[in-house]
């Protein structure tokens, strides 16, 4: 293998490759690849448009619709509580992201910047609370939440989801801010600016894109969560969109695969929507986080 | 009051105090009561007493949980290992010039986007016994005469986790190694190719030393995710058949909130950690060292 390699290769960098070759090593993988990854969306999207006999047959191609149907969605939207869920994702979701990005500017600003003794291990401890899985927590946050009197409501998710946002939030954050130059700072100090002022008037608009990948972010996160509103919530009515299509439309041992798949479909939608127009913003928010 | 504004420390201490007290209410103080609950008794609705490490006792000799316990560490090698070769493979491919480069990227992406409970839906449907779009392929192909009981089989059924699982990660690795990839100058892949490296050479002398302190991290994730995986199994198996892809996360629950028996699962939670810890300490430090053993030790 090794000596065929040399034989073939010695000729240098890829884009001196022929074609033939390319089209093997390259884009053959990249099409399996892609296929792969994007064929269970082509599969819920065909699966919401077809009617309940063409799904229950081993008959004709399952990879096409021969008599489109709106029958699932429509059945999800009139006769479900979905519209519920969504509301109440869209709730939860906006609320406890930006509880999150107030609370996480505020702490990676104090940590990055004012520098106040044991500015260094509370970072730290950050970073630490970004390794707490929340499938350790659930229990002893359930009881937590029965206390305070808030479960199966919204509050009990509002209150709760900041625990794996702000950590994510902050450390994101204060790699942005180490990235202003402080004389910016020092010179508003100088003529006089408090430190909220040079926060607000100064770190913040120069912090924009960090805050849009912050906030994109932290907004997929808690629409996508899934263990704790499985375990805090048990309202029909307070559910949200992922936890109401697993334990709802779920009913007894003949799967609705149509309407599964439609509200899966829609659940999907907006954050796909969301993604496709701050792609860059996810990508740094991503790999940012990863490469502090 | 503004003397107190300008002084750092107490205008830190105020900074810090919402990120604070939620972290510390809804983060440490449940760590603590955790590790308090898994030795009490305590059931839904009653407060429990004291009862040491019968809990930990009790599960050791528990069928069920030392299934879940290697259910759990081979999901989690198999799988990491999976989506660490798939997902520097397609790093690498991306990092090729090739047209819609942005494209193929965004699009990649989606799976680590969507809900993964909602595309765990898709895959049972994927796996359904009956109905199987993998089945009718394979069987239009002639590979297989019987569609096959992806889901009812111990072992099809913890296949089919896992794959779902890879599906869902390998965009998470890739993409983020395609991010390290990207920072390597072109010119140390020009000094190399001149000094006669091949193809191998370049990728084993170059890319790989210059890679591995973000395969370590991204690496450490997605061990620290898969091990305390619930969305996918819950989904999907509910942790059967007989039991055979309960992981301990969802072993817990099962135990905790179905069962009400909250000390029990908050036991099988607790006992997590000192493997959490282990898996981060190996993928952490292990790859770390060979990073700087790199320049002495070499082969």
């Amino acid at each position: 293998m090794s000596a065929r390699e040399t034989a073939t290769d010695t000729s240098g960098m890829s884009y001196l490759d022929r074609l033939p070759r390319r089209a093997v090593v390259v884009y053959l993988p990249l099409a399996v690849f892609t296929f792969v990854l994007l064929f269970p969306f082509y599969w819920m999207a065909t699966t919401t448009f077809k009617p309940d006999a063409e799904l229950l047959s081993r008959e004709g191609n399952p990879f096409w619709v021969t008599n489109p149907t709106l029958a699932h969605i429509e059945k999800l939207l009139f006769k479900t509580s979905y519209p519920e869920w969504m509301w109440n994702t869209v709730v939860v979701s906006v609320l406890s992201t930006l509880a999150s990005l107030v609370a996480s500017v505020l702490a990676a600003y104090a940590i990055e910047r004012l520098r106040f003794r044991g500015a260094k291990q509370v970072g730290l401890g950050i970073f630490l609370a970004y390794l707490v899985p929340p499938s350790i927590l659930f229990i002893p946050l359930a009881t937590i939440v029965t206390q305070l009197g808030i479960f199966d409501t919204r509050w009990a998710l509002i209150l709760t989801y900041p625990t794996f946002l702000i950590p994510f939030c902050t450390w994101l954050l204060m790699g942005y801010f180490r990235s202003i130059p402080y004389e910016l700072e020092e010179c508003a100090l100088i003529d006089g600016a408090t430190r909220w002022q040079v926060l607000t008037k100064i770190v913040l608009p120069l912090a924009v894109p960090g805050l849009i990948s912050a906030g994109i972010f932290a907004f997929t996160l808690s629409w996508n969560e899934f263990i704790y509103a499985l375990t805090f919530i048990s309202s029909s009515e307070v559910k949200t969109v992922p936890v109401g299509v697993v334990t709802e439309l779920v009913e007894g041992d003949v799967y609705h695969w149509g309407s599964l798949m439609a509200g899966a479909l829609l659940g999907s939608l907006p954050v796909a929507l969301l993604y496709s127009f701050f792609v860059e913003y996810y990508v740094s928010g991503m790999t940012g986080a990863v490469k502090e | 009051m503004r003397r107190l504004l300008d002084n750092r420390n107490a205008l830190g201490l105020l900074f810090m105090l919402p990120a604070g007290v939620l972290l510390l209410l809804f983060l440490t103080y449940p760590l603590g009561l955790g590790t308090w609950l898994g030795f009490t008794d305590t059931k839904v609705g009653r407060p429990g007493v004291w009862i040491g490490i019968e809990n930990y006792q009790f599960l050791w000799g528990d069928q069920v949980t030392r299934l879940a316990l290697f259910n759990t560490l081979f999901y989690t090698v198999v799988a990491s290992v999976l989506k660490f070769f798939l997902g520097l493979w397609l790093a690498i491919l991306l990092n090729e010039r090739i047209p819609f480069k942005s494209f193929f990227r965004a699009a990649i992406l989606l799976p680590y986007i969507v809900p993964t409970a909602l595309s765990a839906i898709a895959f049972w449907w994927m796996f359904d016994s009956q109905f199987s779009v993998i089945s009718w392929v394979l069987k239009r192909m002639g590979l297989i005469h019987e569609y096959i009981d992806f889901l009812g089989d111990p072992w099809n059924a913890r296949w089919s986790v896992i794959a779902a699982n890879v599906w869902r990660g390998v965009p998470f690795v890739a993409i983020t190694l395609l991010a390290g990839l990207q920072t390597i100058s072109p010119s140390l892949y020009e000094a190399a190719a001149i000094d006669g490296a091949t193809g191998w050479h370049r990728f084993r002398y170059v890319t790989l030393p210059l890679l591995t302190p973000i395969i370590a991290v991204v690496m450490t994730f997605s061990v620290l995710f898969t091990f305390t995986d619930f969305q996918l199994i819950y989904v999907i198996t509910r942790g059967g058949p007989l039991n055979a892809t309960h992981l301990m996360a969802t072993l817990s629950f099962q135990r905790a909130i179905s069962g009400g028996a909250l000390g029990e699962g908050a036991a099988i939670a607790i006992a997590m950690v000192p493997f959490l810890l282990a898996a981060i300490m190996f993928s952490y430090f292990g790859l770390q060292r060979r990073a700087w053993q790199q320049g002495t030790d070499d082969k």
